[in-house]
């Protein structure tokens, strides 16, 4: 089954701004989904259509099945939306903000409690539940948002930017608070900025950018298309000399003491290491220079510009 | 959803919680939102009623004070009511928690018939705090009580729903003030509050008859002394007409989505 589904969906603002340009989208029951794009890709307006803050201009949405301009209601029911802006009345308290999204959604007022009580206390916003919004920090504002969109217990949880302005802490716990919901079962759409989050909790990721999918797959496999990776390696003592002749794609020092090795898929980092050793050259530490889906995000996106900018 | 509810029950559950989120906003707000009403009439009675009144004497047989005692009530429910949704309504708006109620399976009606129903809420509180203030200075006599009650309804959702499209329509706090100023005072002013519109010079008598609170105001006082300026059956008529032409209005004005879908 299908947690949610989009053809052919297009957005033309009224100020003439196409931001959609035929969006094809298919996420699978029980998915963890990232969506990710640059800024102004449409990913906000495509959340948007799906949960009827924006108008579309051509298209259909089908969530779990259900045509959403066939039984709009239905369809809304099974989704939870954590907006990318903050969307709440700031001069209430949490705890009547969410038990009175918890009503809007049909939920009696004795369960609407219970059940607000359950989510301000996972998001630890329990202490808080008294206070006006206003006076929440900006990260407890977003887990305040999150508590909302959980409080029907959805089966389609949308996050547009969750973890923007949460700290690093709190952003750890978040992810394995929504690894624990997706694992009982909720389909998990989440937008973000951070790709480091896309690639440790997806397990499908759209590349969406300028209006149009500039890619869809599995995790793993849109990793291993990545061609070569680029490796920063630390070393004891300052190189002096050339760097030494090395099984790579290409080496260069960024400072003395740093080294920068380009790997293809073909080569391997023993022999790299086996080569560095025989030169007396010695690695105290090693890391990625930029995180894997951030190397092909760049390339993907950055390609379309030059291409879009010479057409 | 896995409660083994009806939708219809699900859908009452919402409404009910519009309600209480309006309800609980006029009372976290009391300052702006039952005081002020409450202020204004008492000076109205010690002034109109009591210092000038006196020199009024009485109008078509009943004393000045009681004569304007229905007119000041419904213009206090006239003013909330219309005050309520289009700040409540246009705060939402402004402050984007009216996505709160979009994303929700909550059909338009509800959404709607939630706004007004908070403006009925705070018409009626309003409403009941002026009266409590008249019977501090006159008394009240109810010859018609279920006509009391109706135009006092109806006048509330007229007025609601006014606001509501107000609302709809405005982009700026301004544009929210505007109506209410230059339109609905003077129309208050000139429905018959004051005065009977027997004082008046036959052509300002005709055009009285365009202004609608004209014939709110007396059909409750009709309920009060069984003396109206209008018909009252045709009053009615006509309110219920205003309301069903409003309502469809606003309906489709937030199916569509104008001013708060983009
Ligand atoms: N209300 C609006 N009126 C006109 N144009 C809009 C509106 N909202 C968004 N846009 C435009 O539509 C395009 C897509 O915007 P959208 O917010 O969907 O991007 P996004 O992918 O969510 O970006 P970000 O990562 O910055 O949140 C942009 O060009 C934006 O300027
Ligand atoms: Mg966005």
């Amino acid at each position: 089954m299908l947690a949610l589904s989009l053809r052919g969906l297009t957005k033309t603002y009224q100020n003439g701004t196409q931001a959609l340009k035929g969006i094809d989208l298919d996420v699978a029951e029980g998915d963890f989904f990232a969506l990710l794009g640059p800024n102004g890709a449409g990913k906000t307006t495509s959340i948007g259509i799906v949960t009827s803050l924006v108008n579309k201009t051509a298209g259909s949405v089908k969530v779990f099945g259900i045509d959403a301009d066939h039984d709009l209601e239905a369809a809304k029911s099974c989704i939870g939306l954590v907006p990318q802006e903050f969307n709440f009345n700031m001069f209430e308290s949490p705890e009547s903000i969410v038990a009175n999204q918890a009503g809007f959604y049909g939920i009696p007022r004795a369960l609407a409690r219970e059940r607000t009580e359950k989510y301000l206390r996972k998001l630890q916003l329990w202490d808080k539940r008294k206070v006006m919004a206003r006076s929440l920090s900006g990260g407890m504002k977003r887990r305040l948002m999150i508590a909302r969109a959980l409080v029907h217990e959805p089966r389609l949880l949308i996050l547009d930017e969750p973890t923007a302005g949460v700290d690093i802490e709190i952003r750890r716990s978040m992810w394995e608070f929504l690894r624990e919901i997706n694992e009982a079962g909720t389909t998990i759409i989440l937008t973000t900025h951070y790709l480091e989050e896309a690639e440790s909790l997806c397990r499908h990721i759209a590349i969406i950018d300028k209006g149009r999918i500039a890619m869809h797959d599995r995790m793993q496999d849109v990793l291993r298309r990545l061609h070569s990776e680029t490796f920063v390696l630390n070393l004891r003592t300052p190189l002096s000399g050339a760097v030494p002749v090395l099984p790579v794609a290409s080496a260069e020092l960024a400072d003395p003491s740093t080294l920068e090795v380009e790997l293809t898929q073909h080569q391997d980092l023993n022999a790299v290491f086996a080569a560095l050793t025989a030169a007396d050259i010695h690695v105290v530490s090693m890391r990625n220079k930029v995180n894997r889906l951030e190397e092909l995000f760049m390339r993907l996106v950055g390609q379309e510009e030059t291409t879009g900018s010479a057409a | 959803m896995n409660l083994g509810k009806s939708r219809a029950s699900r859908t009452f559950i919402g409404f009910l919680t519009i309600l209480r989120r309006e309800y609980g906003r006029i009372i976290r707000i009391w300052g702006q939102t039952l005081v002020p009403p409450a202020m204004t009439s008492t000076l109205y009675f010690i002034i109109f009623g009591g210092l000038i009144g006196q020199r009024v004497g009485a109008f078509d047989g009943i004393p000045y004070m009681e004569f304007i005692a229905p007119g000041l009530i419904m213009q206090a429910v006239i003013t909330t009511s219309y005050g309520n949704v289009v700040s409540s309504f246009f705060g939402a708006k402004f402050g984007k928690h009216i996505e709160e109620l979009l994303v929700s399976p909550l059909p338009p009606s509800v959404i709607l018939l939630g706004y007004v129903g908070g403006g009925l809420i705070r018409g009626f509180l309003v409403g009941g705090l002026v009266t409590i203030v008249t019977l501090l200075f006159t008394h009240l006599h109810v010859d018609h009580p279920f006509l009391v009650l109706a135009s006092v309804v109806l006048t509330s959702i007229t007025f609601a729903l006014g606001g509501f499209i107000n609302a709809v329509f405005a982009k700026t706090f301004d544009q929210i003030n505007w109506f209410p100023t230059f339109v609905l005072t003077p129309l208050t002013y000139f429905g018959g509050v004051f005065y009977s519109i027997s004082v008046l010079p036959d052509w300002a008598q005709h055009l009285s008859h365009a202004n609608p609170v004209l014939y709110m105001v007396n059909t409750f006082r009709y309920g009060f002394y069984s003396h109206s300026d209008v018909p009252v059956g045709t009053a009615f008529a006509l309110m219920l007409a205003t309301v069903a032409g409003l309502y469809v209005l606003a309906y489709v004005l937030l199916k569509r989505g104008t001013g708060i879908r983009d």
